[in-house]
C-alpha cells in the first residue's frame, strides 16, 4: 500500500482491524456503518479471515462473545439502534472478562431515528452500555488517520485490560474521506491469552469463560476486582488533545466530529482576539478528568459542543466540580452544529469580543 | 477535450471522486451552451452526494433529479422516476452519477437496455491511484467487471481523477499519468480525461479537465 492512501473513515477502520490482526468479524448491515462491513465482506476473505453477516445484532455479538472466549481477535460493528441490540452481549463480554472491538458509528435516536450523524449515544457508551457494574474503554476519533490509530489502539488496549472496548464514531467520521496512512503496529507487549478456551488436550486444567457466579459474595469480589482495574485504567489511559490552551479562558470541550468544527470555531474566534481553546477528549472513559480539572483553575467558564442534548456536558460539569459555569452549543436528531453558532454561543458567554 | 455525449455515466470504485466530477462535467456542459441534467443514482451514499450540490446547479440553470429521499432519513434505495428522462428530453445533456463499486452500479441496470438502444452514451470509469483497491491496473480491472457484471452495461473510456484529497500535489497527478495509462493498457479503453483541481495550475496531461471542489466540509467556515 502506498505511504498515504484516501479513505473514507469506515474503510480505514475495517483495514485498520485487519491491520492489528483482527481475522474474525461478525456483525449486521446498519446504515451509517455498513461500509465497515462491506469492506470485510470482500477483504477478510482474501487474508484467509472469517466475515460473517450473522442473522441480528444479537446473534452477532455473542459470536463475537464466543470468538473472543477462543482467544482470537474480534471485531463487531454497527450503528445506534443495532448497538442497543448487542447491550445484552456486551455486558456478558464484561462480565465474562473478554477482549473485544465494538463499533458504533452514531445515528440519530431514540428508537429508530434516522441515518444522519448523532452523538446521542455518549450516555450510553459511557455508562457501559448494558446491564450491571461495569465499564468499557470509549475511544472518539476526530480524523480518518485518529480512526485507523485508535483502531490497533483499542485491539491492544482490549487485550491488555481484558475488556471490551467501543470505537465510538459517528456518520460523518464514517462517511468522510481523508487521506492517512498505517502504522506498522503499536510495538506494545502483550500478555499472553492463557486463560482462552483452545482446548486443553489433557495437559492443563481446564479454562472456563462465564458471567455467572453462583455465590453472591463470589461475584461481589469478581466486580470489586474488576474496579481495581478500571481505577487502573482511569489513571493511565486518560487521553485528550489540548488545542490553543496556553491563555485560554474560556475552554471549549468537544470530541469526535463535533470537535472539528470546534476547531474552526476557535481559530475564527481567536482571530476576533477572544482568547479560547479546546480540551478534546480522546478517551470518553475513562474521561479526561485531570485536563479538565488541570483547566478549572484557568477557565472563566467551559462550553461543550455537542450533537446531543447534552450529555458529556455532565462529565464536564463533574471534572470541574462545578466550579466553573459549563455551557451547551448543539444540535441533534442528525443536524450539524455550524462553527458560525459555535463563535457566536462563544461571544455570548464570553460577553463579546475583545 | 472529449466530445460531449446525450448522457455521460459516471461510475467506478466507491469514493473514486464520481460525485464531485459528475457535478463539475455539469457545469462545463452547461458552459458550453447545452440544456444540461444532472441525475443523482447514487444509491449507496447516505450522505455526501451530488444533491448537495443542487443549489449551486440549480442557480447555473443544471436541473437537478434525485431521488426524493435523499438526504433524508429515509434509508431506501430508491431511484427518481424522472430519471426516465434522459432518454426523452429532447435536446437535453444528462450527467448520471452512480453509486460506487458493483452494489452502487446495480442502479444503472434498469436502464440498461434503453442505454443500449440510445447509441450515444459514454461511461466513463473514474479511477484514483490513491484508493487502495484500485491502486493497481488489475484492482481497477477487478472493479470493471464486478460494474459491468452488475449494471449490464459496458464502460467506453476511463477518468483518471487521482487525488489525495486536500493534500494532493502536482506531482501526483503527473506521476498518476503512467498509472492511467496502464490501466488504459489492461482493460482496453482510452483515458479521455485528467481531472485535478484547478487550483494547481495548468498541469500537461492528456485530456485535462480542471475541476473545483464542489462538496464543502461542513465543519469549516
Amino acid at each position: 500500500m502506498a505511504d498515504k492512501v484516501l479513505m473514507k473513515g469506515n474503510e480505514a477502520l475495517a483495514e485498520a482491524a485487519m491491520c492489528a490482526g483482527c481475522r474474525h468479524f461478525f456483525g449486521y448491515p446498519i446504515t451509517p456503518q455498513t461500509e465497515i462491513s462491506a469492506y470485510l465482506s470482500k477483504h477478510m476473505p482474501k487474508v484467509g479471515g472469517t466475515f460473517l453477516q450473522a442473522e441480528s445484532e444479537v446473534a452477532a455479538i455473542n459470536m463475537v462473545l464466543g470468538a473472543a472466549a477462543a482467544g482470537v481477535r474480534v471485531m463487531t460493528s454497527s450503528s445506534s439502534p443495532g448497538i442497543s441490540l448487542k447491550s445484552e452481549g456486551i455486558s456478558y463480554i464484561a462480565g465474562c472478562d473478554l477482549p473485544a472491538v465494538i463499533v458504533n458509528v452514531q445515528r440519530g435516536g431514540p428508537g429508530l431515528g434516522g441515518i444522519q450523524p448523532s452523538q446521542a449515544d455518549y450516555y450510553q457508551a459511557t455508562r457501559g452500555l448494558g446491564h450491571g457494574d461495569f465499564h468499557m474503554i470509549v475511544l472518539a476519533p476526530s480524523t480518518v488517520q485518529e480512526v485507523i490509530d485508535l483502531t490497533f489502539e483499542a485491539f491492544d488496549l482490549a487485550d491488555l485490560y481484558r475488556m471490551p472496548v467501543l470505537m465510538l464514531s459517528d456518520g460523518i467520521l464514517g462517511q468522510m474521506m481523508e487521506p492517512a496512512s498505517f502504522p506498522e503496529g503499536t510495538g506494545r507487549t502483550l500478555p499472553e491469552k492463557d486463560w482462552a478456551v483452545t482446548g486443553t488436550q489433557g495437559k492443563r486444567k481446564k479454562n472456563i469463560v462465564n458471567s455467572l457466579y453462583l455465590q453472591p459474595d463470589e461475584l461481589e469480589r469478581k466486580v470489586m476486582e474488576r474496579y481495581e482495574r478500571y481505577d487502573a485504567i482511569k489513571k493511565t489511559e486518560q487521553k485528550c488533545e489540548r488545542f490553543m490552551m496556553d491563555d485560554a479562558e474560556y475552554v471549549v470541550v468537544a470530541y469526535g466530529a463535533s470537535a472539528r468544527v470546534a476547531k474552526n470555531a476557535i481559530v475564527a474566534a481567536r482571530a476576533e482576539g477572544m482568547k479560547v481553546g479546546m480540551i478534546r477528549p480522546i478517551t470518553l472513559w475513562p474521561f479526561p478528568v485531570d485536563a479538565i480539572r488541570e483547566a478549572t483553575e484557568q477557565a472563566k467558564a467551559f462550553l461543550t459542543v455537542e450533537l446531543s442534548m447534552g450529555q458529556m456536558i455532565d462529565d464536564v460539569r463533574l471534572a470541574c466540580e462545578c466550579k466553573k459555569p459549563v455551557h451547551l452549543c448543539n444540535r441533534t436528531g442528525g443536524m450539524i452544529v455550524k462553527p458560525q453558532e459555535v463563535l457566536a454561543k462563544l461571544k455570548e458567554i464570553s460577553g463579546g469580543a475583545k | 477535450m472529449l466530445e460531449a455525449k446525450k448522457i455521460t455515466v459516471f461510475a467506478g470504485h466507491y469514493g473514486s471522486g464520481k460525485s464531485n466530477l459528475a457535478v463539475n462535467y455539469a457545469f462545463w456542459l452547461k458552459q458550453q451552451g447545452k440544456e444540461t441534467t444532472l441525475l443523482d443514482l447514487d444509491i449507496v451514499n447516505p450522505y455526501f452526494r451530488s444533491k448537495d450540490s443542487e443549489k449551486e446547479l440549480g442557480e447555473a440553470g443544471i436541473r437537478v433529479i434525485a431521488s426524493e429521499f435523499a438526504n433524508s432519513n429515509v434509508d431506501v434505495p430508491a431511484l427518481p422516476p424522472a430519471a426516465y428522462s434522459m432518454f426523452t428530453a429532447d435536446g437535453h445533456y444528462s450527467v448520471v452519477d452512480l453509486g460506487g463499486d458493483d452494489r452502487g452500479s446495480l442502479a444503472l441496470g434498469r436502464f440498461s437496455e434503453m442505454l443500449a438502444a440510445a447509441d450515444t452514451y459514454e461511461m466513463l470509469l473514474v479511477i484514483n491511484q490513491f484508493r487502495p483497491d484500485t491502486a493497481t491496473p488489475e484492482g481497477v480491472l477487478e472493479v470493471v467487471r464486478e460494474i459491468e457484471d452488475a449494471c449490464h452495461v459496458k464502460f467506453t473510456g476511463i477518468a483518471n481523477n487521482t487525488n489525495l484529497g486536500a493534500m494532493t500535489e502536482k506531482s501526483h497527478v503527473l506521476d498518476s499519468v503512467a498509472y492511467a495509462k496502464a490501466v488504459s493498457d489492461l482493460i482496453g479503453l482510452p483515458v479521455v480525461m485528467t481531472a485535478y483541481r484547478a487550483d494547481l495550475g495548468e498541469l500537461d496531461v492528456p485530456h485535462p479537465f480542471p475541476i473545483t471542489l464542489t462538496t464543502k466540509a461542513i465543519w469549516s467556515i
